[in-house]
């Protein structure tokens, strides 16, 4: 590990021991086992005479370890993680707040875990009725008026969502032919326009970073399918000229979809299907406090308005005259199934635990506190980094590296720093609108003492910006590793464990790829 | 609020700070007609032990205490305790997507572990850090061979998973892929004539599930060079992970999407569960999803990151090979676990008790049914014809406490109204089979 070369006294951190780990197959060896099999309590049978010629007969480099050796893996590599519940996420628009355990605690009980997508409705009650219940919160949260809950992520909602509009321009006797997305969008956006077989027309923000009524009115044609339109932005802002935009779009027959990325800042305080939205998906994994997991499994319902709800992807929940709930089939106008069974169901779980611990005033508040930490931390770090843009933020403030760029020190040197302060980077260089964005996302997890040690970190490396940028620039120097080479690792892909033929261990390298080069 | 950190006092000194006088400054760019003032009609604020109270009403409501022979593509096998201790701890539970890399190498070395472990199940050169699930997978699968050979369309085999296929026809109607479908012989295996005749010049690839919706192993080798031979790829989508430590990988297959739920991840009601594609190596360019490599840092240390992102939307935007983004990565932790505890023997084991479950099975409730497609080898699941109603059958089934198998004339008519679809797991009890056997007689 390299000499840490703090200019200040990091509050938060100080270096501990790391212990190195190798890769499973290296501390494999033969003969042990991490497990032990019941009682066969059926005649034993010859897999070579049942599988003929389909037989397996080697499993290769899989693993060989005992029971203890296995924690300690797994429990060694996680002590390499950063973590929500380590600290501060401030990531924009990833919304990183608590998890709470209760949540993962129910999505266990044994009849819950162990639900068949197939069993008979009548044993299927209570799954249905969770689905039901978190439905009809949804759609009341988002003030909208049905809501298909089977989409695995947000981008599988966009997907959808994006679907179901295509679904009613078709039924209108034309599927148009371009979907509208600011460049101030998340990417999945228009990666989601093209698989849906859309044409992307992208839509340039204003001086303050909002949509350009003027060139949205020159824009949208009947050929405009929809805008998928982020609100609040990725800059934190809210288009407050939403009414316009939607007026705009329905006037010449196109939809608002709204990407629920950034809908933290609005629950409870304002609801899209009150503001002229006509589909959006909400991420059960930002706003609902379902794990990321180290980057999943999301959850991704799309909620919608009666004009789009019989293009739902099936089934449906439904309430059948006798109160019991059952999933509804006979669809026919439906997009079809865009998943198969019903959807991430252990997220809905997670989700409905979670709104059900806050309820509509524990609701409020969150947003309130969420918008509040974006906005202390914008008040006590607008001397210290530029702000492209003024407007009001809502839960997250975008600022530059442009002072700091003057000495060499750019958005990802301050953020991997922040890694040697103790917290995660924030997101670096998005959204592209903002020439070396810094973009912070609090979320309303963060005590006011949290906060500071943030505020009081940037302000370090800021300072470390103008008396050693190279501090900076050759950061994190606390971490277990140094920054890796991107570069080589994507030149020359080792994508699996191999072990080399005189049967040490080694990593086996891919043939050199030149076409990284060109990308 | 108990998740909220902050006392009367923090607010009050925190709005000072800002310079403004009240929360309601704050959201004062939302136009006043779209400020929402009263409360949501939501259930009201629960304490913990009121939340626990209500889920477990809502799990009474679901089956417990039933002996079930379901699968379909979900399957009920034992998880490991270690599976929750290690996703559990906080520090994989709640982190964020590997981006930064210099503190999430526990991870990206388990995806790194998770990766080499499916290449090795699978016979593939490379695999990616999951999909969303099976069959989002394989109609993933169905685009990337479509931009790996230029042409666009997909014979697909009738024994795929039938939700599968929805989902693979919602994928491809926009991108205008057509699809073709594919019956199957006396066997239950794809119909190889019929298979030969489908595919035509423009045919990007084929695929096929093996085992297939009906339990049966294909003959993996011999559609593969019919697909080869016609200039098409050949996919394998494989619903049933366990069978891989029992049945040959599919190596002759370009590319493998493969649906880990058996791998420890708990049914669910349907999810979340963990999608993967695996494929031969030149085709690492066109696989949608994260992907991690091995590198070096600074100082020389071995170490992972995410890589080959220009592959992906946050660069590619319109032009990425698909627009995922978040995937399934604790659950793909939860596989890894589970293939680290069974390990080289353990799979083998395991598989091999499926086998000898399923073989008792097939043999004591064939005594009082048919059991269809009996001329192919198959792994854990079988379809017996029970010479009456299936579903009036598993009415009968459920006064005993089991849930009979899947009845398939909703997806196979042609199978007539008595046919349905049997799985029996290492956790399938010889008691439980043999009351089964009992009540169907």
């Amino acid at each position: 590990m390299s000499e840490t070369k703090f200019v200040g006294t990091p509050k938060k951190v100080t270096t501990h021991v790391n212990q190195n780990e190798d890769l499973m197959f290296e501390k494999s060896s033969p003969g042990k086992k991490g497990y032990r099999l019941a009682e066969l309590d059926v005649p034993a049978v010859d897999a070579a005479s049942l599988l003929g010629g389909s037989v397996r007969t080697d499993l290769g480099v899989m693993p060989e370890l005992s029971e203890i050796e296995i924690v300690r893996h797994f429990t060694r590599l996680s002590t390499w993680n950063y973590a929500i519940d380590l600290g501060m996420y401030p990531l924009g628009s990833c919304t990183m707040k608590y998890n709470p355990r209760v949540n993962e605690l129910v999505s266990r009980l044994e009849g819950i875990a162990e639900a068949h997508p197939y069993q008979p409705e009548s044993l299927s009650q209570g799954a249905l009725g969770i689905m039901k219940l978190l439905s009809d919160c949804l759609i009341e949260i988002t003030g909208m008026d049905t809501i298909t809950l089977q989409p695995a992520a947000g981008a599988h909602g966009e997907f959808t969502g994006i679907l179901l509009a295509r679904a009613y321009h078709e039924a209108q006797g034309n599927a148009r032919k371009k979907i509208l997305i600011p460049d101030s969008a998340h990417g999945t956006n228009p990666a989601t326009a093209a698989v849906c077989g859309y044409q992307v027309a992208n839509l340039k923000s204003n001086a303050q970073g909002m949509v350009d009524i003027a060139e949205l009115e020159r824009m949208v044609d009947e050929d405009t399918a929809a805008l998928m339109l982020t609100n609040p932005s990725t800059i934190g802002v809210f288009e407050s000229e939403i009414h316009k935009i939607a007026d705009i779009l329905h006037a010449k027959g196109a939809l608002l979809y709204m990407d629920g990325a950034n809908m933290n800042a609005l629950v409870g305080k304002t609801r899209p299907g009150d503001f002229g939205v006509d589909v959006m998906h909400l991420n059960l994994h930002k706003t609902f406090s379902t794990p990321h997991g180290g980057g999943g499994p999301g959850s991704g319902p799309v909620a919608c308005k009666k004009i789009l709800e019989p293009f739902l992807p099936k089934p449906v929940v439904v309430t059948k005259a006798d109160g019991t709930l059952a999933l509804d089939y006979d669809r026919p106008q439906s997009i079809g199934r865009v998943r198969a069974f019903y959807g991430n169901f252990g997220m809905f779980v997670r989700a409905l635990a979670y709104i059900l611990a806050n309820g509509p005033d524990g609701l409020r508040q969150t947003t309130e506190d969420a918008v509040l930490n974006a906005n202390y931390i914008r008040a006590k770090l607008e001397d210290t980094f530029d702000l492209q843009y003024k407007t009001r933020s809502l839960h997250e403030v975008v600022f530059s590296d442009k002072r700091q760029a003057k000495n060499g020190v750019k958005t990802g040197d301050m953020g991997k720093r922040l890694i040697d302060y103790g917290f995660h980077a924030y997101t670096v260089s998005f959204p592209m609108v903002v020439q070396g964005a810094m973009m912070i996302e609090p979320t309303e997890s963060e005590s006011r003492e949290e906060l500071d040690l943030l505020i009081d970190a940037l302000k370090q490396i800021a300072r470390e910006a103008e008396e050693n940028p190279e501090v900076v620039t050759t950061s994190p120097h606390t971490t277990r590793l140094r920054r890796l080479d991107e570069t080589t690792a994507a030149r020359k892909p080792i994508l699996r464990w191999k072990p080399t033929p005189n049967g040490t261990a080694d990593s086996s390298a891919l043939t050199p790829d030149t076409a990284a080069k060109e990308w | 609020m108990r998740y909220l950190p902050k006392s009367p006092a923090d607010r009050k000194e925190m709005l000072a700070e800002i310079g403004v006088s009240s929360i309601d400054d704050l959201f004062a760019t939302i136009p006043e007609e779209y400020q929402f003032k009263r409360d949501l009609a939501i259930p009201r604020q629960h304490g913990e032990s009121e939340i626990i109270d209500r889920f477990r009403e809502y799990a009474n409501q679901n089956a417990t205490g039933y002996a079930s022979f379901l699968g379909a593509g979900v399957y009920r096998h034992y998880r490991p305790v270690l599976i929750d201790t290690v996703v559990s701890r906080g520090e994989f539970l709640t982190s964020y997507t590997p981006y930064q890399p210099e503190i999430s190498q526990g991870t990206l070395q388990a995806m790194f572990e998770f990766q080499t472990m499916i290449c090795e199940l699978t016979g593939m050169e490379i695999a990616n850090a999951s999909m969303y699930d099976g069959s989002t997978g394989a109609a993933e699968a169905i685009m990337m061979a479509v931009r790996v050979t230029g042409r666009d369309g997909a014979v697909i085999a009738r024994t795929v998973h039938p939700e599968y296929r929805e989902v693979i026809a919602t994928y491809a109607q926009h991108q205008e892929i057509p699809l073709a479908e594919v019956g199957y012989a006396e066997s239950g295996r794809v119909d190889l004539a019929a298979l030969d005749a489908a595919i035509n010049d423009n045919t990007a690839c084929v695929l096929i599930q093996s085992p297939n919706f009906f339990g049966t192993i294909e003959d993996v080798a011999a559609i593969a060079d019919i697909a080869h031979k016609k200039g098409a790829l050949l996919i394998v989508s494989i619903a049933e992970a366990i069978s891989l430590g029992i049945v040959k990988p599919p190596v002759e297959a370009d590319i493998v999407s493969l649906e880990a739920q058996s791998f420890g991840v708990a049914p669910s009601y349907g999810g979340p569960f963990c999608g993967v594609i695996a494929c031969k190596e030149k085709f690492l360019r066109q696989m949608p999803g994260r992907i991690v490599g091995e590198t070096k840092d600074a100082d020389g240390k071995r170490g992972f990151v995410l890589t080959l992102s220009t592959r992906e939307q946050h660069i590619r935007r319109e032009k990425a090979t698909s627009n995922i983004c978040t995937n399934q990565a604790l659950v793909a932790m939860m596989t890894t676990v589970f293939l680290t505890v069974y390990g080289k023997e353990g799979m083998k084991d395991l598989a091999v008790q499926n086998l000898a479950k399923a073989k008792y099975a097939a043999d004591t409730l064939g005594k009082g049914a048919k059991v269809l497609f009996e001329g192919a080898p198959r792994f854990h699941e079988f379809v017996l014809d029970l010479g009456r109603d299936a579903e009036a059958a598993n009415t009968a089934l459920l006064e005993k406490k089991i849930i009979g198998g899947l009845p398939l004339s909703k997806w196979y008519p042609e199978l007539g109204p008595n046919a349905s679809l049997w799985c029996a797991t290492e956790l399938t009890t010889k008691a439980q089979i043999d009351a089964a056997a009992e009540a169907l007689k």
